[in-house]
C-alpha cells in the first residue's frame, strides 16, 4: 500500500536548514496498521505530512497504492488526498460553525456527491462511530472524544485506502483514549490501512507494528503484539 | 464555479458568520449610500442652476443705455444716452446674419392696470414679436403680439399669468377689455414663464403702441437679440461674445462714449455667464464624483481588509477543506463569491436607501438652486456595475492568498 524509499527532507529556516528527514525506508502492507513513534523533532509529523501529501519531500520516492507521489500540482495532490487518506488530528480540525453531519459530509462535498447522498452516506458514517444522535449538535457541543469520532466519521467519509492518524488520543484523557483507540482498532479489523502517530506507549502497542523514529531515521520496526483497547479499558 | 452546491455552502457560511457578514456590508452599504446621496443633489444643484437660466433663453445678448461716466472727445461726463428706433434697425441689419430672434424694448415700471373693479400696477413693456422666444415665455391662451400689431399700433396686450391670477379672479383674461393708464387695450393672450411669479407680473403691448401711448416718440429703453445657436456649443459662445463686444463698440462709437466707459452701453451675454455657469456645474459633479469614487474605494479597500481578516480567521478552516480535497479553485471560488455576493447585496441596500431618502427629502427641498435631488437610472447602472466590479476585485487578492494557504501551515496554527 505505501512505499517509501530514502526519503530526504530538510527546512529553511532563516539562513540555516534543519535536516528533519535523513533517509527514511518503509512499507506498510495493506490491512496494517502501523504506530509511528518517536520523541518530538524526531520527525514523525514531518513524516506523517508527507504521506499525507500534506508536504513533499525533497529526494526519494513515494508510492501510494503504486501511484507515485510527486512533483504533484495542487488540483491533483487535492484529488489524490480526497481519494486515497482519510485525517484524524489531535486537535480534531472540525469545521466549528458546521454541524456534526456537515462535517463529515464536507470530503464527499469536495469529491462532488449530490447532497443527499452526501447526507445519506455521512449519517451512515456517524451511526457508525455511534454518535448519529448528535448529528445536528455543533462540535462546540460536543465532549472531546465525541469530537474526535466525528473527526474519525470524517475521515472515513470518503472511504480513503489509508487512515493518517496524527496523535488521535493527545487530547484526551486515558479512558476517553482507550475508546477512541477501541474505534480505530475496529476499523482496521474491517481492512483498512492505518498509520498512528504517537509518543504513548499504550496507545502504540495498540497497533500491530511499531515504527521508532530518532533524529530523522528508523531506529527500529518490530511487529508487536496487538493490546486489545477494549480489553485495557476494563483493566 | 458557479453551481448550486457551491452557493449552498456560501449562504451557509455567510448565515452562521452573520456579524462578520453584517460588518463587511455595512461598509460597501454607507459608500454607496454616500455616492448616490451626492449624486443625487449633484444632479439636484444642476437642475436647480439651470431653471435659473431658463426664465430667459441662454443665448440672450442685451443691450442698455445710461449715464455717462467719463468724458470724452470734449463732451462731459453725466451725458443720458437716448437709443432710437434707428440703432434697433441699423444693428438688426448690420448683424442680421448671426442674430435669431430681435426685439427693442420700451417699458414703463408700474403701469396702471385696471379690470373691471380690480387694478394694480404692473410693468408694462413694448416689444416686438421675438420677445416671446427671447424670453421663453409659453403661451397659456391666446397669442402673442404679431407683425401686423407692430405695423398698425394696434392696442393689444399680453399678459402674464400672475395678473390674470390677481385680476380676473380665475376668469379667462384673453378676449376682454383692460385699461393700461385709462386706455382700452384687448387681452389677446396669457404667457407663462418658467422665472416664475417675478416674470408673470408684467404686460406686454407692440413696441409701437408703447411709443404713441407713452408719447415716446421714437425712444428706445433697451435691445435684445438671442444670436444663433450652432451645434459647437463653444462657436456659439464665440460668436455671442464677439457680437456683444461690436454692438458695445458702434454704440460708443456712434454716441461718442468712452471706450472704458462700463455705465453708459451695457451688452450683457449671457451665453458666456451660461457657459461659466455649467462650467462651475461641470466642475462640481466632477468633486462629487471624485469624492463618490473616493467612498466607493475606500469601502472596497474596506472590504478587502475585511475579507483579508476573514481569511486569516479561517486560516484552518481552509487548511481543512484543503486536507479533505478542497481544490485551489474551490476556495478561491469560495471566497470570490462570499466577497461578491456580500458587496453586491449590501450594495443594493445602500443603493435602495440612498435612492430612498432622495424621493422622500426631494419634495422638501426649498431651494432655488437645489432642485427634485434625484439619481436617474443610468447613473444607478453605473453604481451597481462599479459595485460587483469592486466587489470582485475587493475579494480577489484575499481570495489567491487563501488559495495558496498550506494545508500543514494552516493545521499547526493553534
Amino acid at each position: 500500500m505505501i512505499q517509501i524509499k530514502d526519503l530526504h527532507k530538510s527546512y529553511h529556516m532563516g539562513s540555516g536548514s534543519l535536516h528533519v528527514l535523513k533517509g527514511i525506508n518503509f512499507e506498510a502492507q495493506e490491512g496494517e496498521m502501523v504506530a509511528i513513534m518517536g520523541s518530538s523533532g524526531s520527525g514523525k509529523s514531518t513524516l506523517l505530512n508527507i504521506l499525507g501529501i500534506l508536504d513533499e519531500a525533497d529526494q526519494g520516492s513515494y508510492f501510494l497504492d503504486n501511484v507515485p507521489i510527486k512533483d504533484l500540482n495542487e488540483k491533483i495532490a487535492a484529488k489524490y488526498r480526497n481519494e486515497f487518506l482519510g485525517f484524524v488530528f489531535q486537535s480534531f480540525n472540525l469545521i466549528n460553525y458546521k454541524s456534526a453531519l456537515d462535517n463529515v459530509s464536507m470530503p464527499l462535498y469536495y469529491q462532488g456527491v449530490k447532497r443527499k447522498l452526501r447526507t445519506e452516506k455521512a449519517m451512515h458514517y456517524l451511526d457508525k462511530v455511534g454518535l448519529a444522535d448528535w448529528a445536528t449538535h455543533l462540535p462546540s457541543e460536543l465532549s472531546g472524544g465525541q469530537k474526535q469520532r466525528v473527526a474519525i466519521a470524517r475521515a472515513l467519509a470518503s472511504n480513503p485506502k489509508v487512515l493518517l492518524a496524527d496523535e488521535p488520543t493527545g487530547a484526551l484523557d486515558t479512558t476517553t483514549s482507550y475508546e477512541v483507540m477501541e474505534l480505530i482498532q475496529g476499523i482496521n479489523d474491517e481492512g483498512k490501512t492505518i498509520l498512528v502517530v504517537t509518543h504513548e506507549e499504550d496507545i502504540a502497542h495498540m497497533c500491530k507494528r511499531i515504527v521508532n523514529l530518532k533524529d530523522g531515521i528508523i531506529i527500529s520496526d518490530t511487529i508487536v503484539q496487538q493490546v486489545s483497547a477494549k480489553q485495557q479499558a476494563n483493566v | 464555479m458557479f453551481n448550486l452546491e457551491g452557493w449552498q455552502e456560501i449562504f451557509e457560511t455567510i448565515g452562521k458568520n452573520r456579524l462578520r457578514t453584517f460588518l463587511t456590508g455595512l461598509s460597501v452599504a454607507s459608500g454607496i449610500f454616500i455616492l448616490v446621496i451626492l449624486l443625487g443633489f449633484n444632479s439636484g444643484i444642476e437642475k436647480g442652476v439651470k431653471s435659473q437660466f431658463e426664465q430667459d433663453a441662454t443665448n440672450r445678448i442685451a443691450i442698455r443705455t445710461g449715464v455717462t461716466t467719463k468724458g470724452y472727445k470734449g463732451l462731459n461726463p453725466g451725458r443720458f444716452i437716448q437709443m432710437r428706433n434707428s440703432d434697433f434697425n441699423e444693428t438688426s441689419l448690420k448683424y442680421q446674419e448671426d442674430i435669431e430672434y430681435k426685439t427693442s424694448i420700451y417699458s414703463i415700471w408700474g403701469g396702471q392696470i385696471t379690470y373691471g373693479a380690480q387694478s394694480g400696477n404692473y410693468r408694462v413693456e413694448g416689444s416686438h414679436p421675438d420677445q416671446q422666444f427671447i424670453e421663453n415665455q409659453d403661451l397659456v391662451s391666446g397669442r402673442f403680439i404679431n407683425i401686423s400689431d407692430v405695423d398698425e399700433k394696434n392696442k393689444i396686450a399680453v399678459i402674464g399669468m400672475q395678473i390674470q391670477k390677481d385680476l380676473f379672479k380665475g376668469e379667462q383674461a384673453t378676449g376682454k377689455r383692460i385699461k393700461v393708464f385709462g386706455i382700452n387695450f384687448l387681452v389677446v393672450g396669457v404667457f407663462t414663464d418658467p422665472g416664475g411669479t417675478r416674470e408673470e407680473n408684467r404686460v406686454f403691448i407692440p413696441i409701437t403702441t408703447a411709443q404713441q401711448v407713452f408719447n415716446a416718440g421714437d425712444r428706445i429703453r433697451s435691445i435684445a437679440y438671442t444670436v444663433k445657436m450652432s451645434d459647437n456649443f463653444d462657436e456659439a459662445v464665440a460668436l455671442s461674445a464677439a457680437m456683444s463686444e461690436n454692438l458695445e463698440q458702434d454704440l460708443k462709437t456712434k454716441y461718442s462714449v468712452a471706450p472704458d466707459d462700463r455705465g453708459a452701453v451695457r451688452v450683457n451675454n449671457t451665453l458666456e455667464e451660461a457657459k461659466k455657469i455649467y462650467g462651475l456645474i461641470d466642475t462640481i459633479r466632477m468633486v462629487f464624483w471624485f469624492i463618490g469614487i473616493g467612498t466607493i474605494i475606500a469601502g472596497v479597500v474596506g472590504v478587502s481588509n475585511i475579507m483579508l481578516i476573514v481569511v486569516k480567521e479561517r486560516t484552518k478552516e481552509i487548511g481543512i477543506r484543503k486536507a479533505l480535497g478542497a481544490l485551489p479553485s474551490s476556495i478561491v471560488a469560495m471566497i470570490l463569491q462570499e466577497a461578491i455576493f456580500v458587496t453586491t447585496i449590501a450594495g443594493f441596500i445602500g443603493l435602495f436607501a440612498g435612492v430612498g431618502l432622495l424621493e422622500i427629502i426631494s419634495p422638501m427641498v426649498d431651494s432655488d438652486f437645489i432642485k427634485f435631488p434625484q439619481v436617474d437610472f443610468n447613473t444607478s447602472i453605473t453604481t451597481v456595475i462599479v459595485l460587483i466590479v469592486a466587489g470582485a476585485l475587493a475579494g480577489y487578492i484575499p481570495a489567491r492568498r487563501a488559495a495558496n494557504i498550506k494545508p500543514i501551515v494552516a493545521l499547526r496554527d493553534e
